[in-house]
């Protein structure tokens, strides 16, 4: 009887402090959110943390006071060129350092790795500067190209291919199958677990990026999300509901992102640490 | 064949990563506002201004200590919902959600939001205080407390990835050896520290490493938080190089502070390296 008792008890402080963990977790999206759907006049006086108004004018006159439609889509466009080369070009490489054998493999993947070592910051001016010689400042391609590549995900592709069994590509082969049919026909296709988690982090990464863009765009036009939402910080901070409203906009695709696909995400995270 | 595969992402990763690295400490022995057509060579002269200057030391301080708090709190923290969570428990999905929310999102949302949460007379924070009777400080613009205010929001966003690969490693560990400790009378703070900690140690080698990186990288929230105020109280490496570089185009000596950056950081990540290759042969 006692050991139960002491289990109950022990178990309401364990549920406790994992509560008020989460409830600090999530405080600032509840009061986000409740701020976003407010009425001016009701901002310091209703509820701080639970919505008990729908102001939808909100999102309207945000969306009206600047192009954040524009923004968004820039953002997108970003994120899809960043998500499609990244992946792309990784399981490429991936598969050519698990499956392939040339000279110099080892010292080349040893390279990449290295890389990983370079800060952003030994980066930033020389990349700068190329960008501007090839005429890229303020274009997409300034976005996308110098990103298009990622070592982490050459690096996950790589693990993935060298658990494949490699009987089923040498059955292909004896069936006449060349390399690259063996890969996009029958490797490729195997990895969609990988491609799903590359993508992710991709696309994360992409959508919430900030110091590049800043530097490398200029116009409003070409302005991504993040950027417009720190200039419109400048500009309408003092209003509250609406910066509220934009923030919301602005974070709801890497939320979703993220709900939908929690479990292979936090899988990820969980194996970096594992294998790190 | 292997070429085809490998040229794409060779040509960006040399061309937009280990050229500027090296083209960054090239540079950084030159004077250069990126239009002039003169370049002179300046020999040690940006570093020398730079090793004399109280506004760089300022900012590896800042930096540090921003990095130390966000690093050593959110593992603590981490450890301590972990250990919590690593339990058939209700709602465990929930929860990990839950604290793992903050991860996701984007850096400059998570700003504004708290920058709202830290208004001196407004914000949540402080109302909640004076609820108690307590006047709280006006944490963003109070030199005292702006520094540790932006690394609550680092830690805030930082407590959920530490969880999920602390709760990684304790599920590896054997059932068995809770039992054991167990029949020898151990209490749950001994298996804590006697049994958990020890085995978690190559987790929080890979955490205090991976953390210190990440943070002493911070820029995009100290700029819309606080720009580097109040003064220079927040005022990071990363802020301290963009302006160089950035407003005031002296690409040669953000050059430098950037190859000072690299250094520390490499450094850092050759001792990971090391540690955990050692690591792998036990």
């Amino acid at each position: 009887m006692k050991i139960r008792r002491e289990k109950t008890y022990r178990k309401i402080i364990r549920h406790a402090f994992l509560m008020l963990g989460a409830f600090l977790s999530v405080l600032p999206f509840m009061w986000l959110i409740t701020t976003s759907l407010k009425p001016p006049n009701t901002l310091y006086s209703s509820p701080l943390l639970i919505p008990t108004h729908f102001y939808i004018e909100n999102y309207r006159e945000a969306l009206q006071a600047a192009p954040f439609g524009r923004f968004a889509l820039n953002s997108l466009i970003m994120a899809a060129g960043i998500v499609f080369c990244q992946t792309i070009f990784s399981s490429f490489a991936g598969y050519a350092f698990a499956r392939f054998k040339f000279r110099f493999k080892n010292a080349l993947f040893f390279v990449f790795l290295a890389t990983m070592m370079i800060s952003s910051y030994a980066t930033i001016i020389p990349n700068f500067l190329t960008i501007n010689a090839l005429g890229w400042y303020d274009t997409f391609a300034a976005l996308i190209i110098p990103r298009a590549a990622s070592v982490f995900s050459v690096f996950l592709f790589r693990q993935f291919f060298l658990t494949l069994p490699k009987e089923i590509e040498d059955a292909a082969s004896i069936d006449g199958c060349g390399k690259l049919k063996i890969f996009f026909r029958i490797a490729l296709p195997l990895s969609k677990p990988v491609f799903v988690t590359s993508a992710l982090f991709s696309f994360l990464f992409a959508w919430n990026d900030f110091m590049w863009p800043l530097i490398v765009t200029d116009s409003e036009t070409m302005r991504t999300i993040q950027l417009g939402l720190s200039v419109f910080q400048g500009r309408y901070g003092v209003r509250w509901t609406l910066l509220a409203a934009a923030t919301v906009l602005s974070m709801l695709p890497t939320l979703i992102a993220f709900l939908l696909a929690q479990k292979q995400f936090i899988k990820g995270i969980a194996n970096s640490g594992l294998k790190g | 064949m292997a070429f085809i595969f490998l040229i794409p992402s060779v040509l960006i990763i040399g061309v937009f990563n280990i050229y500027p690295a090296l083209y960054s400490i090239v540079l950084s022995f030159f004077k250069w506002n990126g239009f002039s057509p003169k370049i002179p060579f300046v020999g040690l002269e940006n570093y020398r201004t730079l090793f004399t200057n109280p506004e760089f030391y300022n900012s590896i301080g800042v930096t540090i200590v921003y990095s130390l708090l966000v690093t050593i709190i959110s593992m603590g923290l981490g450890l301590l919902v972990a250990v919590a969570l690593d339990r058939d428990i209700k709602g465990k999905t929930l929860y990990r959600i839950l604290y793992f929310l903050p991860v996701v999102t984007p850096t400059v949302a998570s700003g504004i939001v708290w920058t709202y949460l830290f208004d001196p007379s407004q914000g949540i924070i402080n109302r909640t205080l004076a609820f108690f009777s307590i006047t709280g400080p006006s944490w963003l613009t109070d030199s005292s407390w702006a520094l540790l205010s932006v690394s609550i929001v680092g830690i805030w966003k930082r407590v959920g990835f530490c969880m999920i690969i602390y709760l990684a490693a304790l599920q590896g560990i054997s059932n068995s050896l809770y039992e054991a400790a167990e029949i020898d009378g151990a209490g749950d703070f001994k298996i804590l520290k006697s049994i958990k900690i020890p085995l978690l140690a190559p987790s929080t080698l890979f955490l205090s490493i991976t953390g210190f990186i990440d943070s002493f990288q911070i820029f995009d929230l100290v700029y819309v938080m606080t720009n580097g105020g109040p003064v220079d109280e927040t005022d990071v490496l990363g802020l301290f190089l963009y302006r160089n570089g950035f407003d005031y185009f002296k690409l040669g000596y953000s050059s430098a502070i950037a190859v000072a950056i690299f250094a520390i950081l490499f450094l850092l990540s050759f001792v990971q390296w090391k540690y955990t290759g050692g690591g792998d042969e036990n």
